[in-house]
């Protein structure tokens, strides 16, 4: 095993001395106190500078712990936060395409639904807020295992076969998720269950990471054309998603 | 047909918005803009207008750009509002005399109270539907007229003019060429006889108002002039109050028609038809629209004063939670509310029971209550005040509630929607498009201007979003609503007459 590499040591010894005591620090009282040259400090502290983990006062020109390094710790969105800043796009998905709108984040090895929208046709349908999908075999749980590693850890050893259709072998889950990372998005049909569909792409934070997936479900019928997710359905569902991503924050193209 | 587009102006509590529909109800852009609240002494909150005439010039610049819409692209702008928080202006100048009066201040409970000694809180309900009550506009006018200095003689004068905020917007907006406001405002400022539609000579007497400060009473749906600056040439064609805007974007248009929009306070309307409908159990009543020259629509109004500010007071003064949505987060954390009850009489208990002399209360403390029961027992006061408001409607109406269609920001809390269902035992449904304040705005410009040809058109573009139906048993029900009433008689009465730094 190789040996520690010796610039993180020294920044992570920069990091504890500015988390200590006094707040502002100056180069030079950075290089006096951990016995380094200034220009090696310097250099360090503009690396982390440029990652947000340490800010320079522009008055002073003194350094102290960026914010970065604060949302680090709780670095996740809370869920209904995600559901405050989603709601509106989430109603124009469905009324744009006539279709159950679902958003859905990571939750003990499935998917939590966290919002939900109605059809937009006034007919009797329950709200499933709080209920869990599949991983591998909904749209929204493959975006997630394409697009988030951790969900992608959480998957089960044993595949639970919904329909004839599902996945039910890693080696198919790992090629479908290939697929899906080139694509942008991801499209089940009759996989979870004899007649649905949906299609999902990924809702992404202020740093490209995925936090949850947006998504149409419904009736196989209606979600595809000849075997095929129509184009017009996955241009709605991926519009709204970078919408969502970019008032999260996220720079996208 | 060539797209048409339509802005809607939404000045509210806590911040300004201006959204861009087309001609299928759809939104096409957003902008949105906080404004300070200044609480100078306990009871007192005050806006600076001149900062709102500018969030709401930077909001309509905002949305257009993200729409990247012109101004010409616009068919016509409608405006809605906080109601009742007043303005005083130089009509020269077009600078306010004091910062606005915000309808939550209750620095004029004094006042009301020495009105109310000759005759009672009730002594002008007959002719405007209000009691006397320091939530109204007419009070506020009095005491700037009376406490700052020079005031009064420059109103004299004729030197000032009086607004509430679509008052306000519409003299900016129009470079100061209109000076109106629409029947739903003027029907929240004690002022209006609600059968007239016109200032009551017998209010401004009592109440030591000139007239010449008045803006002319129109409707809430006509063209009130051409806009100059960031609208430059856009018809301003609708102003509504918010909570009248909301019902009318709910598409409440027949009687018996309800709404209940969750924002800084709650507000559930009744459409009661072509006539003013009096309260016997402390509802207001109010105009809900007028469109032209139609008859105007009369409606009963439950008014909350806190509910979404009560996330707010958690989250700015209390500190608990860093944003609105976390109150949910952190409600979860726990399975019911640890036997806290919270009464948020803030600014005194506005309907059903309208007593200025309550203050807040939280009871039932133990060692056991934490923060995750603090959160629950915050959102379940809204859901409580609810119940009340919707239980004075059904007397008064005599209509048993079938279900409650809900709106605004709070309606992204599922656990407070869930909650309300249970207080209520009858469904909730939130529409698409919960910005239905904007909507209403937004609906009733586009009438004018002829985006939708009728009422019928508006109603084909209501839809339900979600539904949440009732899941607590009869007897939990009963036991926490009683648990709340006793907490409310705890609140009543608080405030002493001697308690000057409470009621100013
Ligand atoms: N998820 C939530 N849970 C609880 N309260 C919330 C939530 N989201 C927003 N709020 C509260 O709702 C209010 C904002 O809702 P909305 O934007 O509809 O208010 P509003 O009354 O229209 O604002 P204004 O008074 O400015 O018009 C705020 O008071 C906020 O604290
Ligand atoms: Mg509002």
């Amino acid at each position: 095993m190789p040996g520690p590499i010796q610039s993180l040591t020294r920044a992570a010894a920069i990091l504890r001395l500015l988390a200590g005591g006094e707040r502002q620090l100056a180069l030079g009282d950075v290089a006096l106190t951990l016995g380094l040259a200034k220009g090696t400090v310097h250099g360090i502290l503009r690396t982390l500078q440029q990652e947000g983990f340490v800010e320079q006062d522009p008055v002073t020109g003194r350094y102290q712990l960026g914010a970065e390094l604060l949302r680090l710790g709780n670095s996740y969105l809370d869920v209904h936060e995600l559901r405050a800043r989603s709601l509106m796009w989430a109603d124009d998905l469905a009324r744009l395409t006539g279709e159950s709108v679902r958003i859905g984040v990571l939750h003990q090895g499935g998917v939590l639904v966290i919002h939900h929208v109605f059809r937009p046709d006034d007919s009797r349908q329950v709200l499933e807020v709080g209920s869990m999908l599949p991983l591998h075999a909904t749209a929204w749980g493959k975006v997630l295992l394409a697009f988030d590693p951790v969900a992608h850890g959480d998957l089960e050893a044993e595949l639970k076969p919904y329909t004839r259709r599902t996945l039910v072998t890693h080696g198919d889950v790992d090629a479908e998720c290939e697929r899906i990372r080139g694509l942008g998005w991801a499209g089940e049909r009759e996989e979870a269950g004899d007649g649905l569909a949906s299609i999902a792409a990924p809702i992404r934070d202020r740093r490209g990471s995925p936090l949850g997936a947006v998504g149409v479900g419904g009736a196989v019928e209606r979600l595809t054309e000849d075997g095929e997710f129509p184009a017009r359905l996955v241009a709605a569902v991926r519009d709204t998603a970078r919408s969502i991503s970019r008032d999260l924050g996220a720079t996208l193209y | 047909m060539a797209h048409r587009y339509v802005a809607a102006i939404d000045q509210g509590t806590t911040s300004s918005r201006c959204i861009i529909f087309d001609s299928n109800s759809r939104i096409l852009a957003v902008d949105q803009r906080e404004h300070r609240q200044i609480f100078p002494r306990p009871g007192w909150v005050e806006h600076d207008a001149e900062q709102i005439w500018a969030r709401v010039q930077e909001v309509v610049t905002g949305a257009l750009d993200r729409a990247g819409l012109q101004p010409s692209d616009l068919t016509a702008v409608g405006i809605t509002n906080q109601r009742e928080t007043t303005v005083l202006w130089d009509r020269a100048t077009g600078r306010p005399v004091h910062h606005a009066l915000v309808w939550q201040d209750t620095r004029t409970e004094a006042l009301c109270a020495d009105l109310a000694a000759d005759g009672g809180r009730d002594r002008f309900a007959e002719t405007t539907g209000l009691p006397v009550a320091s939530y109204f506009s007419g009070p506020k006018i009095a005491w700037l007229l009376e406490h700052v200095p020079g005031v009064r003689e420059r109103a004299e004068a004729g030197e000032l003019l009086f607004g509430t905020i679509d008052t306000w917007l519409i003299w900016n907006l129009t470079g100061g060429a209109a000076h109106v406001t629409d029947v739903t405002n003027a029907s929240r400022t004690l002022l209006m006889d609600l059968r007239t539609l016109d200032w009551d000579d017998g209010v401004l007497a009592a109440l030591d108002i000139p007239r010449s400060l008045l803006p002319e009473i129109r409707s809430s749906a006509e063209v009130y002039g051409t806009a100059r600056g960031v609208l430059e040439g856009v018809p301003i064609a609708a102003a509504l109050g918010d909570q009248q805007a909301a019902l009318f974007g709910q598409t409440c248009f027949g009687v018996g028609d309800a709404k209940s929009t969750y924002g800084t306070g709650s507000f559930l309307l009744l459409n009661t038809g072509d006539e003013p409908v009096r309260s016997r159990h402390g509802l207001l009543t109010t105009v809900g629209y007028q469109l032209g020259s139609d008859r105007p629509v009369y409606a009963l109004e439950g008014s909350i004063a806190n509910t979404g500010s009560l996330t707010q007071w958690l989250r700015d003064r209390i500190g608990l939670i860093s944003t609105a949505a976390e109150i949910e987060t952190l409600a979860l954390t726990v399975e019911d509310n640890g036997g806290l009850y919270l009464v948020p009489a803030f600014s005194g208990l506005f309907a059903p029971h309208w007593r200025p002399d309550a203050r807040g209360v939280i009871v039932g403390l133990t060692g056991f209550a934490g923060k995750g029961h603090l959160a629950r027992c915050v959102l379940e006061a809204t859901a409580f005040q609810t119940r009340d408001v919707v239980d004075a409607m059904v007397l008064d109406s005599g209509v048993a509630l079938k279900s409650l269609k809900v709106d605004g920001g709070m309606t992204s809390n599922n656990l407070l929607m869930q909650t309300i269902s249970d207080m209520l035992d009858v469904p909730v449904i939130r529409p698409f498009v919960a910005e239905t304040t904007c909507l209403g705005a937004a609906h009733a410009a586009g009438l004018v201007t002829g985006v939708w040809s009728d009422l019928d058109a508006l109603r084909a573009d209501w839809q339900r979003a979600a539904e949440w139906t009732p899941r607590l048993d009869p007897r939990t029900r009963e036991r926490r609503l009683r648990k709340y009433h006793k907490a409310v008689e705890l609140a009543k009465g608080w405030i002493d007459e001697d308690d000057e730094i409470e009621v100013g």
